[in-house]
């Protein structure tokens, strides 16, 4: 049923090695907020990390340690204090509009259909109404959504809605997928359901990926590397590789390599997690 | 290959899961629900109507009795219903007449309202400086009664359409205006987020986000706006017409013709009705999604 040829990114598919130049390159990135009592806020420091054309990275961090700010710079929504980020070697490149942004919430628009929906990301850049409706459809087919199109999104499941909301996103991007906790709001049925769906979707449309979440376990299912993060100011404690070869499946979670892996993230984090508390700005 | 047939069955097996009742049965669902939605609407009305019918006719069955009691008396001070309604078919022709020039100034001023309040919001919404220098003043135009106000229209537009016209738009464009800017104000921020990491701007964002989200609101104060549109236009006329309801009832009064002004008093109110009816009727049509949602109580499912 599915085609395993999606219109995607260029440059999808390519092994991950570290050597050309990654897709996305974040450097020393720090960002300050004006705070409540006036009092700057630093939520990251000095965050460097980088993704690769075709790889799929996690970034795995206690709650309020900048994950989303960190989305919202790299989709180039923000922009940073300090440091610099660069879409395809490039400091300058305007990045709204290249990537696909999909926050936690489907925030589908009640009054389009599913399939109206998923194109809104195609149709604010200005693609062909049909055009975008036959590309969204082809996507609705690989995404078991097909015989949905028409239907409003609150006669959907939250499952389908965030399918939807993904189909929009994939549909939205040109470089790769930022997901914000995507699975974060489902109940934890239908998120293990959404996580392998991601999986298997993912092989098929071989697109550039970078995940924030909390749960070390979807870092480790879905991605080829995972980054943990400090609690504020946001800062790259651990980096690691994922070593499992695709395709995967949950049970790959059991090997032992894998457990003490899992261990030793959640070892970081749950250090950052004791000290989130205290820590402050400090 | 195989793997991903695998994969692909399991992909299925998440969609089963996830619907119980198995995916083609939902896509029936929606005539299904639609037919039980219909039987639902009507027994509601059916519990919406019978209560005040009931309670309406008591009051009518009671005003005639009343009025019977007092006699040749009764003729100027109370008629009963019955005298009510032959005069309602007897001056039909006139009141007919009167209707048609009131309800003219209504739709006149209610529309001049509409469009002065779309831009008037549409404005407010697109500059901060613009709402802090408007509202205010839109504030305090509420605040002066427009029984001072109408003499002094008539005075200076003459008794014809046009002061009457201003009337009524007076009188509307206030809840007009602060229902759109409220509405496009509520818009989600994170969905304005969202349409900007597309690269949309600030036009797209309110087409496609802004002004879809804000119409339910915009309801809202065209409702209230519709129901005062007829008021309006009848205050108009009474301080100063030559035609219309207002100057039937005042012609009626003059010769102590009761049953002639309770006449034209329940042809008012049915304008009123009519008019506010019709406003609720556009507004299902234009927004089915939102009656949809709330007809399955905001649940998602």
């Amino acid at each position: 049923m599915a085609q395993p040829n999606i219109p995607m990114m260029p440059g999808a598919g390519e092994p991950a090695s570290a050597l050309a130049t990654p897709l996305l390159d974040v450097r020393d990135v720090t960002m300050r907020f004006a705070g409540t009592n006036g009092k700057p806020v630093t939520a990251l420091a000095n965050v460097s990390l980088h993704v690769n054309t075709g790889e799929f990275v996690a970034l795995v961090g206690p709650s309020g340690c900048g994950k989303s700010t960190l989305l919202s710079i790299l989709a180039g929504l923000e922009t940073p204090t300090a440091g610099a980020v660069a879409l395809r070697g490039d400091p300058a490149a305007r990045r709204l509009g290249r990537a696909g942004y999909m926050p936690q919430r489907d925030l589908l628009l009640p009054w389009r259909t599913a399939l109206g929906n998923a194109i809104t990301g195609l149709e604010a850049r200005g693609t062909p109404r049909a055009e975008a409706r036959d590309r969204a459809r082809a996507l609705f087919e690989t995404f078991g959504l097909d015989g949905f199109e028409r239907s409003y999104p609150f006669t959907l499941s939250g499952g389908m809605r965030q399918r939807v909301a993904f189909a929009r996103t994939v549909l939205a991007a040109r470089d790769l997928l930022l997901l914000d906790e995507p699975f974060g709001a489902l109940d934890a049925l239908t998120r293990a359901g959404l996580q392998r769906w991601l999986l298997d979707i993912w092989g098929q449309l071989g697109a550039t990926c970078l995940l924030v979440t909390h749960d070390v376990e979807e870092a480790l299912l879905l991605a080829d590397r995972v980054y943990v993060l400090t609690a504020r100011p946001g800062h790259v404690r651990l980096e690691q590789c994922v070593p499992l070869e695709r395709p995967r499946r949950p049970e790959m979670l059991a090997r032992p390599e894998l457990v003490a892996l899992k261990a030793e993230l959640l070892a970081a984090l749950v250090d950052e997690v004791a000290a989130a508390p205290g820590g402050g700005d400090a | 290959m195989s793997e991903t047939r695998t994969v692909d069955r399991d992909a299925s097996a998440t969609n089963a899961a996830e619907l119980p009742a198995g995916a083609p049965d939902r896509r029936q669902l929606p005539t299904r629900r639609r037919s039980a939605a219909w039987v639902g609407f009507l027994r509601r009305a059916a519990t919406l109507i019978v209560p005040p019918a009931f309670f309406f006719v008591a009051l009518l069955l009671l005003w005639q009795w009343y009025a019977e009691t007092l006699g040749t008396a009764g003729a100027v001070t109370l008629p009963p219903p019955t005298r009510v309604w032959s005069v309602l078919v007897a001056q039909r022709d006139i009141l007919w007449f009167h209707t048609q020039v009131t309800l003219q100034e209504t739709l006149v001023g209610f529309a001049a309202a509409l469009a002065a309040g779309l831009i008037c919001g549409t404005l407010i919404d697109f500059s901060p400086w613009l709402r802090r220098a408007l509202y205010p003043l839109l504030v305090t135009s509420q605040t002066i009664p427009i029984i001072t106000l109408a003499p002094l229209l008539v005075l200076w537009f003459g008794f014809e359409l046009l002061s009457k016209t201003l009337v009524v738009l007076l009188v509307c464009f206030f809840p007009i205006v602060v229902a759109l800017a409220d509405g496009l104000r509520s818009a989600d921020p994170e969905l304005l987020k969202l349409y900007r990491s597309f690269g949309a701007g600030r036009l797209r964002a309110f087409w496609s986000v802004r002004l879809p989200g804000a119409l339910p609101s915009l309801f809202s104060g065209i409702r209230i706006a519709i129901t005062y549109s007829v008021v309006g236009a009848i205050f108009g006329e009474y301080v100063g017409a030559d035609a219309g309801l207002a100057v039937y009832m005042k012609l009626k009064q003059a010769s102590f013709n009761t049953a002639g002004v309770i006449a034209a008093i329940i042809v008012t109110a049915a304008l009123s009705i009519a008019l506010y009816g019709a406003t609720a009727l556009v507004e299902r049509i234009a927004l089915p999604w939102y009656y949809a949602q709330r007809r399955t109580g905001g649940a998602s499912r």
